[in-house]
């Protein structure tokens, strides 16, 4: 597919749930495209309007106003026949699983190919090799209450991918799991986003999954969009309190340290063998006093920030931050928030 | 201790009490349970959401219930002849169970049906499942367990309505316990008769969570 079409595209999507005192907005205004091939992640904290979201995209939530296009179809203006088949091209999975509980694994990878009014042997046959993707072939004939919580998404995963489609909706997919399991089915859904070529939309409040698996990332606050665009980017320099709040959620108890010079320097992924604070002060034969330090592994590479204290005099810290930015790093003056 | 005349007697009114509740509990669930479902996929949190519907039908079912069941089958007696050609007898008391019951089976299959999980119906409808398709192959299958239990509950209730229709000329095992115990004091057949009931109604009620126990496959 043209790499230039989104696949999804969100536009001024806005959504209000009717109610006492002139109804609920949870959704404000939304804009959002989400290409062929993502692994996109929607990021926010509880009640920011993620699940809603979500739920928009495959019309479960109809908008109050606004418009979602999935692979160039204007959704609005669909029939409700032509919305299930759609739907056939979406595959949903949930926090809490929801498998059929009386039907076993092989069963349930089924379901949704009798919806679509496939043979019960063609089904079948399609099932097991799923099962067998997801790494679950002996499971077939137990039923979820046999099933951990792991193997459980594992086989709604398999079950959300029968119908061949084109997108794989995440709804909190793995904050019912253990940290253990949650790599492994994250792994997992990175796979199929590689091999198949499923464009993957999680919807998470947490950061590991999106420093894991996604490429493209939106932080939802309040209702709106606050910031979107390529995880390494949005992560290393956040634009918007939100997403610095997401992020760094330390960040904010550092703000009363700073009564002087300060630096922030960027690790992009370049340098982050390299011993640089530690050379740089040997270098200068000055001290500079570490405020803030995160980073992170993602992907291999290390990624985060670091909020330095530079010395009082103004050569040794211009020099200082000259060395940095020579370094390759990106680092800069920090005066009123970290 | 009974004549062989009392003795068959008996074995007629046991067969004529399972005849009316057995074919009394298949009509009536088969417009209480169509009427249950209705009332489920109208409700406001359903899938499609009537709400006039919704509280007609909860209307219609709450007055129905609400009738003395005696009172009803008195009621319904025009009806009754018009249909069956009498209001005697076992054949006859089937209408007036089917149409005291299936309000009450509706309610039954409501209760059962509500308790599948929200999120597993949303899951099917994220497949594309149209209404009909949840209903048939979501909401039907899920809710198994409880709707045996339930028509354990809702066979054992017209077991002793058409005890009851002994009253009015009905047929069946409370036709012989209040011709025979109430009307002219023979304790002894009015006994046997309740005991009868009572090991009917055992009976069901244990086949009934024995089958929903077996079809439940969630532990």
């Amino acid at each position: 597919m043209d790499r230039l079409e989104p696949i999804i595209r969100i536009q001024k999507l806005t959504k209000t749930f009717a109610g006492a005192g002139g109804g609920l907005t949870v959704l404000d205004n939304i804009d959002l495209d989400i290409y062929n091939g993502d692994v996109f992640g929607i990021i926010g904290v509880s009640g920011a309007g993620k699940s809603t979201l979500v739920r928009c995209i495959n019309f479960l939530e109809r908008p109050t106003s606004g418009t979602i296009s999935f692979d160039g179809k204007d959704l609005n203006r669909l029939p409700e026949k032509a919305l299930y088949k759609v739907r056939q091209s979406m595959g949903m999975i949930f926090q809490q699983f929801n498998l059929l509980m009386q039907r076993t694994a092989l069963d349930n990878v089924c379901f949704p190919l009798e919806i679509a009014g496939k043979s019960r042997k063609e089904s079948r046959v399609r099932a097991e090799a799923l099962l067998e993707l997801v790494e679950l072939p002996d499971k077939a004939r137990a039923y979820p209450g046999q099933l951990s919580g792991g193997q459980r998404q594992r086989v709604a995963i398999a079950r959300a991918l029968a119908t061949d489609p084109k997108v794989l909706l995440c709804d909190e997919a793995t904050s019912a799991l253990d940290p253990k399991t949650t790599r492994g089915v994250l792994a997992l859904l990175k796979e199929i986003n590689r091999k198949l070529g499923v464009t993957v939309v999680v919807i998470t409040h947490e950061m590991t999954v999106v420093e894991e698996i996604c490429n493209k990332v939106a932080v939802i606050d309040a209702c709106k969009i606050a910031e979107t665009g390529d995880v390494s980017e949005v992560f290393i320099k956040p634009k918007s309190l939100a997403a610095r709040k997401l992020f760094y959620p330390d960040d904010v108890t550092t703000e009363h340290f700073i009564n002087s010079r300060c630096c922030r320097i960027v690790f992009d992924g370049n340098s982050s063998f390299e011993p640089v604070v530690a050379d740089m002060v040997l270098r200068f034969r000055k001290t500079v006093n570490i405020i803030f330090a995160d980073t992170k592994n993602i992907g291999g590479k290390a990624f985060g920030q670091m909020v330095l204290q530079l010395p009082e005099d103004d050569t040794s810290a211009e020099k200082m931050m000259e060395y940095l930015t020579a370094k390759g790093l990106a680092a800069e003056e920090v005066r009123d928030y970290v | 201790m009974f004549s062989r005349q009392i003795l068959g007697m008996l074995g007629t009114g046991f067969l004529e009490s399972i005849f009316m509740t057995f074919v009394s509990a298949a009509f009536a669930y088969l417009i209480g349970l169509p009427l249950g479902l209705t009332l489920v996929v109208t409700d406001k949190d359903g899938i499609r959401p009537k709400s006039w519907l919704n509280g007609i039908l909860g209307v219609v079912i709450n007055i129905l219930r609400s009738v003395p069941f005696l009172i009803l089958a008195i009621t319904v007696m025009p009806l009754t002849r018009s249909v069956m050609g009498t209001t005697l007898g076992a054949r006859a008391t089937i209408v007036p169970l089917v149409i005291a019951s299936a309000p009450f089976i509706a309610r039954l299959v409501e209760s059962a049906v509500k308790e599948v999980d929200k999120g597993v119906i949303e899951a099917a409808q994220s497949m594309g499942a149209s209404p009909m398709q949840v209903v048939l192959r979501v909401m039907l299958p899920e809710a198994k367990p409880s709707l045996i239990v339930g028509s354990a509950i809702a066979v054992t209730t017209i077991l002793s309505y058409s005890a009851l229709t002994g009253f009015v000329g009905g047929g069946g095992l409370g036709d012989i316990a209040i011709r025979y115990g109430y009307n002219r004091y023979q304790t002894d057949i009015m006994l046997v008769t309740v005991v009868i009931l009572v090991i009917i109604v055992q009976v069901i009620q244990e086949v009934g969570m024995k089958l929903a126990r077996i079809g439940d496959k969630r532990k």
